[in-house]
């Protein structure tokens, strides 16, 4: 557990946290990206700048981050090769959108409202994540 | 407009979060999924810490009749569990263990000039298409966000 960094992770959580207090504060809405994201697929006049701008946010962040004079974390890429990347991706996009979210609607924002659903979405994509990590790693590679 | 530069500011702050808390780099994150390996627990206190946050700031959010820029506050009223919220949930978690990146921490890497968050990133919005074109080829309830 060498790489266990518990301060940064409550710190950045925290902040995590407080956006999607400051979204339903604003914008009255669940802070869940893939459906804000997703969203932009079919775009519906009149609500789709809003996804935009919190979609244009987010890419930003990092950036802010460092102009602030923050310091980015290492950043690699365990599965690189297009095929893999393109895989997850497909999985990750299809799975949110028909789950109905994502670590943050379900995991975040629906466990803090103590949310059945998002209490089972969790445990699923969890589950799975655990589970496919676990193959990969162990039993094809290992 | 103010609607606009507020959803940019929220989304930044998710962004920051997102940086400090290291999500945006997929070898950690798969290092929390990797029970077996040289497991790094540090997600969870991610997950533990922005939902004890959005826990109490939502109570005191509620306490308002609406949000500051719209009518109502819309919240998920949906408790059925049905085999969508579960087997999409579960392909989520496939796609997340095999990249390491879930929708939020990919687009915080599009920036920062890794091919592989693009590629990923692109593939996403194709399965958030593909979606759209299998819900409307089966006139069901929506799947309720979140």
């Amino acid at each position: 557990m060498e790489n266990f960094t518990p301060y940064s992770a409550l710190i950045g959580g925290g902040l995590i946290g407080l956006s999607a207090v400051l979204f339903m504060l604003m914008h009255g809405r669940i802070a869940g990206i893939s459906g804000i994201a997703g969203g932009l697929v079919m775009p519906v006049a009149g609500d789709w700048q809003w996804r935009l701008a919190f979609v244009l946010g987010i890419i930003a962040g990092p950036l802010v981050y460092t102009g602030l004079g923050g310091q980015l974390p290492a950043i690699s890429f365990p599965v690189s090769t297009p095929i893999g990347l393109i895989a997850a991706g497909l999985l990750v996009g299809f799975g949110t959108r028909l789950g109905g979210g994502c670590t943050s609607g379900h995991g975040v924002c629906g466990i803090s409202r103590l949310s059945v659903r998002s209490l089972v979405a969790t445990g699923a994509f969890m589950f799975t994540g655990f589970a496919t990590v676990f193959v990969i790693r162990h039993l094809i590679g290992g | 407009m103010n609607k606009l530069i507020s959803a940019f500011v929220v989304g930044i702050i998710f962004g920051i979060g997102l940086t400090i808390a290291q999500m945006v780099n997929p070898a950690k994150v798969l290092s929390f999924l990797d029970l077996a390996g040289n497991w790094d627990p540090s997600l969870a206190f991610v997950m533990g810490g922005a939902a004890g946050v959005a826990a109490i700031g939502y109570r005191l959010v509620w306490r308002r009749p609406q949000p500051l820029f719209e009518g109502a506050f819309q919240i998920p009223t949906r408790t059925d569990l049905d085999a969508r919220l579960i087997i999409g949930g579960g392909l989520f978690g496939i796609g997340w263990g095999i990249g390491g990146l879930c929708p939020g921490p990919a687009l915080a890497t599009l920036a920062l000039g890794y091919s592989e968050g693009v590629i990923f990133v692109l593939a996403m919005f194709a399965g958030f298409g593909l979606f759209e074109l299998y819900d409307r080829s089966r006139p069901r309830p929506a799947a309720g966000t979140a």
